[in-house]
């Protein structure tokens, strides 16, 4: 205990939350783990450049491939900003990609029953229905956390596995197209069905403008309500936000409903949008990517919006250094798992800043 | 073979991951980490133990192989949490995305290959029993389980280690006022945690069902986390979860093979709809998780 020729680096509490590490933070995550994957292709054999420009130039070079990005960016924005209202409330929702596929399932529902229904109510009463069917399965964790008091990270997911099981089962059975050859896939939906393009040539649809409208309410919401307010301080203070009067349950309910309706939304313009029908591959992890995209944009609604765009990018870049730098899919969910870790690191100097000092005189402490 | 005793002669193979990884997040958790990395750290021992194998390594070293990997993984999640204080439940998530990611970068050229798995060895007489004979003819990794289960269990019941392991779970600010280094504690408890992790998805990968697939833990890691709650954080009652879930895993097959016209996706269902149903039964009593629960879960200790 009495080395005090020893010096160690150790982190010191700042007296407040410094704003310029808060905001560093995300970029300098980004580089570093740019750098460190980097490495990894190295050693995997693959030529650096390559990769760098297949992943990090490329989707922004030409319009057909940002379009893309855009198209990419909307699920991940929606899902995000629902589940980041949840977590600042300390309320972990990690069941998003349930909540997303359900919402798919339900918004479906009406193409598959009603195959050669026409009219401009189709693809509203589709994002409903994905809404209100993302909501129900959130609704399911909601009820056994306040009512059962079981830990909703662990229910939620456990409820995202059977939510895939539910798109198997309803892919190979009783909405399976029957003219399919046998495809786990439902009929082709109707025009009527498929929500309007936004930018023409391109796949971006009104999705991206409901999740921009989606950001700007959560903002308004966390940032200007009342309610809003409550849920933050329920999170930072659960104590004082019970003397204030409001209930941890409502708090709970409110998160995971919240939540699951924007990954719900989700889940129905992704069927009634790119896809024009529902398939298995509709679950391609955007419900984890988003935790990602909610942490990273440190949880502010405005963060949000450039972390989506950043994490669709690399969703497109990925697949193009698949085809041209040869680099598995997997490498993307490498580069997202050590991106948030990279964040987790960077976002601490925000609190601590360090301090270099003798060993010793930290137990005196 | 009927259904009841297909189902005994399977339950303590299949048992054994979720067992091993539970046994491993109920070391961290008693010292006050909650790693929710489970699940990619077992994909990652997973998949270095079937390359190992794949290339004739053998079993034992695959296991050792990929006990450290994941081991080493999980240090770098507790680097995250203990040392720069960082948030335990975004950074499990995060190193569980990343152990997936990893395990299918590295598996990605052995998608479905198949290996050999480890003989069962039958205890001579016993196993003879009928019925429940088939309980006794294991892998000896079901064996080493087993012995590792009794081996944590009296850790905790009558060691010093698993008394100082307690005390740093419980209070961390008394363990350190009394002389004990918390952070150097909790990194040895995480790092054994990822190591049986590694260990539970090796077993996963090279012997219950010998061939990688990316994706193929399917949720184990998650489910084995829910165990530690099931068992509100006791070693019997978690080895009782894992024989609970190693028989419902087998439920399905046993079903099919009888015929039963369900499903094969409600089947499928099963083991997750069981973690909702028991999850909930079990943490209504809030008075059991208050009293076994562990105060600091979770907590960043600062001096």
């Amino acid at each position: 205990m009495s080395r005090t020729f020893l010096v160690l680096p150790t982190l010191v509490r700042r007296e407040r939350a410094s704003l310029a590490a808060t905001l560093l933070a995300p970029p300098i995550a980004l580089i570093v783990t740019v750098i460190l994957n980097l490495g990894l292709y190295v050693v995997m054999g693959r030529d650096p450049a390559a990769v760098v420009y297949a992943m990090l130039i490329e989707p922004f070079v030409s319009w057909a491939s940002f379009s893309e990005v855009l198209l990419k960016t909307g699920p991940l924005l929606l899902i995000a900003q629902g589940l980041a209202i949840g977590f600042r409330a300390k309320m972990f929702n990690i069941g998003a990609e349930g909540q997303f596929v359900l919402g798919a399932l339900f918004a479906s529902a009406i193409p598959i029953w009603w195959p050669a229904a026409t009219g401009q109510w189709i693809w509203p009463a589709m994002l409903l229905l994905g809404t209100i069917g993302g909501a129900f399965w959130a609704s399911l964790t909601a009820f056994w956390r306040v009512r059962l008091n079981a830990n909703e990270i662990l229910v939620s997911l456990m409820l995202s596995f059977v939510a895939v099981q539910l798109l198997n089962y309803l892919l190979l059975g009783p909405w399976k197209d029957p003219n399919g050859f046998n495809f786990p896939q439902s009929v082709m939906f109707q025009y009527d069905a498929m929500v309007p393009i936004l930018i023409e040539g391109t796949r971006v649809n009104v999705s991206l403008i409901l999740a921009l409208l989606l950001s700007i309410a959560a903002w308004v919401f966390m940032q200007k309500s009342f309610i809003g307010y409550k849920l933050q301080v329920g999170g930072l203070a659960p104590r004082a936000a019970s003397y204030a009067g409001f209930t941890e349950s409502r708090a709970i309910w409110l998160s995971l409903l919240i939540g699951g309706a924007a990954a719900g939304l989700a889940g129905a313009a992704e069927v009634a949008g790119p896809l024009g029908q529902l398939q298995r591959s509709i679950s391609t992890g955007y419900g984890y990517a988003a935790i990602i995209v909610a942490y990273l944009g440190g949880l502010h609604p405005i963060g949000i919006i450039i972390s989506a765009i950043v994490m669709a990018a690399l969703y497109i870049g990925g697949d193009n250094a698949m085809v041209s730098a040869n680099l598995p899919v997997a490498a993307v969910r490498v580069f997202q798992g050590s991106l948030l870790l990279g964040y987790l690191v960077a976002i601490a100097f925000s609190r601590y800043r360090l301090a270099w000092r003798p060993a010793a005189t930290r137990s005196a402490t | 073979m009927n259904a009841i005793e297909f189902i005994l002669a399977g339950m303590l193979a299949a048992a054994t991951p979720f067992l091993l990884a539970a046994l491993g997040e109920l070391v961290a958790e008693r010292a006050g980490v909650l790693n929710l990395g489970v699940e990619g750290l077992m994909a990652f021992g997973a998949v270095i133990a079937f390359i190992i194998v794949y290339h004739g390594g053998g079993h034992f070293l695959a296991f050792i192989a990929g006990g450290l990997g994941a081991a080493l993984l999980s240090l770098i999640f507790a680097v995250i949490v203990l040392g720069f204080n960082a948030n335990q439940v975004a950074t499990g998530l995060a190193i569980g995305i990343l152990g997936q990611g990893l395990s299918a970068l590295f598996g990605k050229s052995y998608e479905s290959l198949t290996v050999r798995a480890l003989p069962k060895i039958a205890i001579p007489g016993l196993s003879e029993i009928p019925v429940i004979g088939g309980l006794f003819v294991q892998d000896i990794v079901v064996w080493l389980s087993l012995a590792a289960t009794i081996a944590i269990w009296a850790m905790f019941a009558y060691s010093k280690v698993g008394l100082i392991i307690r005390a740093v779970g419980e209070n961390p600010k008394a363990a350190h006022a009394i002389g004990y280094p918390v952070i150097a504690i909790r990194f040895a408890a995480v790092a054994f945690g990822g190591m049986l992790a590694g260990f539970a998805g090796a077993y996963a990968a090279t012997i219950y069902t010998p061939l990688w697939a990316d994706g193929m833990i399917a949720g184990r890691g998650w489910i084995a986390i829910a165990l530690v709650v099931f068992g509100t954080w006791l070693t019997g009652r978690i080895f009782l979860g894992a024989c609970l879930f190693g028989a419902v895993s087998l439920m399905g097959l046993a079903a099919q093979a009888t015929g039963l016209d369900v499903p094969s996706q409600l089947l499928a269902c099963l083991p997750y709809l069981v973690t909702i149903i028991v999850l909930g039964i079990i943490s209504a009593d809030r008075r059991l998780l208050k009293l076994n629960g562990i105060a600091s879960l979770g907590e960043p200790f600062e001096r």
